[in-house]
């Protein structure tokens, strides 16, 4: 309706005369957008079994190590600046794609990328030293559980960092057109979800264990 | 897009929806690092000797920052999507209420009701 009133009010000047094409590609973005919010909650559903799980098997240790001598919670802060950091530079980076700066979006998309992997290695790290340590995930039901939830989670920002890279090739080769737009819409929605699910685990998983 | 004269806007039905702005990036962020820290410097330091209180406040503080996360970072409001998205959540958040309440419950009670002690063990032999 606006969209006529205008084109009718500059009618008379033809150098100022403004047309007002409503994007039909608009409502495929938005239903890509609903799409992929839908994703997210069923796999917010996966994630919700697995903490039931860990809460259920939390406390069967079988006689082997407990959150108390295994969690090391520095580790743990930092990996977990390391997502908030990585969150917030997202943020960036969809900022920059709204002014139109692919040079500056890639930028963000690299630094975001950087603490991903900081966070993923970080969590490797945490893995492996259990494993050594002799606290595998078939040591006890806990560590099972516990296995099963943080990896599943790091599976995840894994995952991300590959989609990550590629949105970064395809910007680089096609810049901000709108696919790519769509593409980074759904990569932050993603990311930030993970980040999301990491409050659940670093609250659930080690922080309330560890007290008891 | 111009061409002689003639200005052609492409108007994005989508684009009031999913957008944040620096600030209310910062303010996420900001509000994070306290709800982050906190609960940390908490359990770390051993403020309070109670363990459920201090449960309570470490889930207290990962709730308000779930929140946090959702209204600054994930931009969730009753009207994008109409009212789609919320909804879809909502659900969500009912299912994982039941899952998680439900199964901590149900396995709470088997525990106690089923795990044999060792007097029912030498009863039973």
């Amino acid at each position: 309706m606006e969209a006529s009133n205008a084109a009718a009010a500059t009618a008379t000047s033809p150098e100022e005369l403004h047309f007002y094409v409503a994007d039909e590609h608009g409502h495929a973005e938005g239903s890509t957008m609903l799409g992929f919010w839908l994703y997210l909650m069923s796999d917010c559903l996966i994630f919700a079994v697995l903490f039931a799980c860990y809460g259920v098997y939390g406390r069967q240790f079988a006689a082997g190590p407990t959150p108390h001598d295994l969690f090391d919670l520095s580790t743990v802060a930092l990996n977990t600046s390391m997502l908030l950091l990585s969150s917030i530079t997202y943020g960036f980076a969809m900022l920059a794609m709204e002014d139109d700066k692919v040079g500056r979006t890639q930028l963000w998309l690299l630094v975001t990328g950087l603490f991903g992997a900081a966070f993923v290695f970080l969590e490797i790290r945490e893995f492996l030293e259990f494993i050594h340590d002799g606290a595998g995930p078939q040591r006890s039901a806990f560590l099972s559980s516990f296995f099963t939830l943080v990896g599943t989670h790091g599976l995840h920002v894994s995952l991300g960092l590959i989609w990550l890279v590629t949105l970064m090739v395809q910007v680089g080769q096609r810049g901000l057109v709108p696919e790519n737009r769509r593409r980074l819409m759904c990569l932050s929605m993603f990311w930030h979800f993970l980040d999301v699910v990491w409050i659940g685990v670093f609250s659930f998983v080690y922080l309330i264990p560890v007290l008891r | 897009m111009t061409s002689d004269g003639v200005h052609v806007e492409v108007l994005h039905s989508g684009d009031q929806a999913g957008h944040g702005s620096r600030k209310g990036y910062l303010t996420g962020f900001i509000l994070s690092v306290i709800l982050t820290a906190v609960p940390f410097w908490l359990v770390m330091n051993h403020v309070l000797t109670d363990p459920r209180v201090m449960a309570g406040l470490v889930m207290g503080f990962a709730l308000v920052q779930i929140v946090v996360h959702m209204v600054y970072f994930l931009h969730m409001n009753t009207k994008s999507e109409g009212g789609w998205t919320m909804l879809a959540l909502i659900f969500t958040v009912v299912l994982v209420v039941i899952a998680l309440a439900g199964s901590l419950w149900i396995m709470y009670h088997l525990n106690t009701n089923m795990m044999p002690t060792m007097q029912n063990m030498r009863d039973m032999s």
